[in-house]
């Protein structure tokens, strides 16, 4: 377990105020949040590389606040990797292990073993700027995971690869995820979030707001801020079902209360549906759109957003439209009204998890 | 369509001719005029080798040591913020800017054997008036910036995040900077040596105050000069020009074979 307690840190141009979370034992955290509100700093302040002002950081109980960087038994990956660019990939592996005067017998079936686990076997003898992005991210993770570290930090990790890449990562991170590594990851991708925590800590500037399950954070955000920065009010965990192997083709996603048509190219498997709260259509009347999903519904809420109305209506699961003021007076919206909804195959987006 | 030279680029180029020529007319009036027997006869010449060898080791001796102490400071320099450290800075560029008779005398106040410094070393058995020492030394005063200039710019260069990846693996201070930071650094750090090497080499003003005799080739090309005029200084020159040029052509190509720092 990884604790941080009201930890502060003055950097000038910006700074870490109170910030407070925990990281449970194996549990995977992602730290969400725009760029610069300092989550790379939080990183490095846990890993001792700098030090914070005041507060506190635990791991397993003990104060490592201003324990050598050396001795705290954190593994830290960067967002390009950080290979060092003088030594082959087996050695970049082994380095922290020489640095442990671990024998070179066992130094040698750790980096073999590891670079089996995570797929780069053929490359041990490699110089790391010959690789591509997705194999120098297995590098550095397998370096960082040679040290058998007790907390694994991850800084931006799949922020510099491109799209194939970084679903291999992604699924390679899922598998770390089910050793029962304890694993913080700070990212300013929503998706990253939601395909890989089991928790989610917002930051804003340069404190940890809110902290919770992807869907609180996702359907109940704390405060504007939160709903702003992920932008997401429709959020459904549940499963998707492929009914056709044809991609022009909807498939099916199915939860405890609802059923969605959606597009998409992902695998089938267990996930999560988002759909913009702007891309959810209210009628009077049931229409012939060429929108997949249509609902009955009631509204059961009916507010102010920062931009026009927000609507809540249920039907089965909540489900939150942004419309203007006129279209709220046009259909009467009021609590209670009995009304219809649709949405577009195409704008119900599925991420795996 | 015939490709058309953009007339700016064409007149900066033709400037830079004249540069290029500036520089290289004199040295080839050397070549031009020294006769092949001339040149032959004074490589026989026992005093002129012995001056060469003298300028190379001397040289190589003051960059060898010096460089103990500064490439880890070029580090500190490259990493650390400390109070003043724009004065330091400036300190080190020092030698640069000021004349070397200057220097050479300014030495002179600190090496002769009847200041603090002098005195201390004489007891325990180094005297730099006229010694090889005390050419060392003066080279070592002119030619040190170029050292810790190319080594702090060498090192600055290193990403930061490579030195703490280190350090979360484990490696102390002394670890990460021999096993990550130097190796990294390292073209720029050789060509800073080849440089202070090169430099120390060619000077002249510091070290005639310090010591005329051992006699260092500059020095000898000056004498030769001085009692015999320019026929006489000039098959000097060239053996001179020909053996720096060999070995700084060699150490700028192992300086040169690997580069890790990608821009």
């Amino acid at each position: 377990m990884l604790r941080v307690e009201k930890l502060s840190k003055n950097m000038g141009e910006f700074s870490l105020r109170d910030v407070s979370f925990e990281a449970r034992e194996g549990e995977y955290l992602v730290l969400l949040g725009a760029s610069g509100t300092g989550k790379s700093v939080l990183l490095e302040t846990i890993a001792g590389i700098s030090l914070p002002d005041t507060g506190r950081v635990l791991l397993g109980g003990r104060d490592i606040t201003y324990e050598k960087i050396q001795k705290r038994d954190l593994g830290i990956v960067f967002q390009n990797g950080a290979l060092f660019p003088h030594l082959t990939v087996a050695k970049n592996v082994s380095y922290g292990l020489k640095c442990r005067g671990e024998k070179s017998a066992e130094i040698r079936s750790r980096v073999e073993g590891l670079a089996e686990e995570l797929g780069f076997s053929s490359l041990l003898s490699r110089n790391p700027v010959t690789l591509s992005g997705g194999e120098a991210q297995r590098v550095a993770l397998a370096r960082a995971l040679a040290i058998r570290p007790h907390c694994l930090l991850l800084d931006e990790p799949l922020s510099s690869l491109d799209r194939g890449a970084c679903s291999e990562i992604r699924s390679l991170l899922r598998r770390l995820k089910r050793r029962n590594i304890t694993i913080i990851h700070v990212t300013h991708d929503y998706e990253e979030a939601l395909s890989l925590a089991d928790r989610v800590g917002i930051m804003e500037e340069g404190t940890v707001v809110q902290t919770d399950t992807p869907e609180k954070i996702f359907t109940q955000p704390i405060s504007g801020f939160v709903a702003d920065f992920v932008g997401i009010r429709n959020f459904i965990p549940g499963r998707l079902v492929r009914k056709s192997p044809d991609k022009e083709r909807a498939s099916e996603f199915v939860s405890d209360r609802i059923r969605f048509n959606v597009l998409t190219d992902e695998k089938e498997g267990e996930g999560n549906i988002i759909i913009r709260s702007e891309d959810i259509i209210l009628s009077a009347q049931p229409v012939s759109t060429s929108a997949r999903n249509i609902f009955k519904g009631k509204v059961v809420d009916l507010f102010p957003a920062r931009l026009g109305m927000e609507v809540i209506v249920d039907v089965g699961v909540e489900l939150a439209a942004l419309v203007t003021r006129e279209s709220v007076e046009r259909l009467g919206l009021e609590h209670g009204r009995e009304l219809f909804v649709s949405v577009k195959a195409s704008a119900v987006r599925f991420i795996g998890a | 369509m015939t490709r058309r030279i953009e007339p700016c680029y064409l007149i900066f180029s033709l400037l830079g001719g004249v540069v290029l020529l500036f520089i290289v007319a004199p040295l080839a009036g050397i070549f031009i005029n020294t006769s092949a027997a001339g040149f032959f006869e004074t490589m026989r010449d026992s005093e002129v080798t012995g001056s060469i060898w003298l300028t190379l080791f001397a040289s190589m001796g003051a960059t060898v040591i010096c460089a103990a102490a500064s490439i880890p400071f070029s580090y500190i320099l490259a990493r650390k913020d400390f109070p003043f450290k724009g004065v330091v800075n400036g300190i080190i560029d020092l030698p640069i800017v000021i004349p070397h008779s200057a220097a050479g005398i300014a030495l002179l106040g600190v090496l002769s054997g009847g200041s603090l410094f002098g005195g201390a070393m004489e007891k325990v058995g180094i005297k730099f008036i006229g010694t090889n020492a005390g050419i060392m030394a003066a080279m070592a005063f002119v030619s040190i910036p170029f050292l810790i200039n190319s080594a702090r710019d060498g090192f600055a260069a290193v990403p930061e995040e490579l030195e703490k990846a280190a350090m979360n693996l484990g490696a102390g201070p002394l670890r990460v900077f021999l096993t990550i930071s130097l190796p990294i650094a390292w073209r720029s750090v050789l060509s800073g040596l080849v440089l202070m090497w090169a430099r120390g080499m060619s000077e002249f003003g510091a070290v005639i105050i310090i010591a005329y005799h051992p006699m260092i080739t500059p020095v000898l090309i000056y004498e030769r000069f001085g009692a015999f005029g320019l026929k006489y200084a000039r098959p000097v020159s060239a053996v001179f020009l020909i053996v720096c040029f060999i070995f700084f052509v060699l150490l700028r190509t192992i300086a040169g074979r690997k580069d890790y720092v990608k821009s």
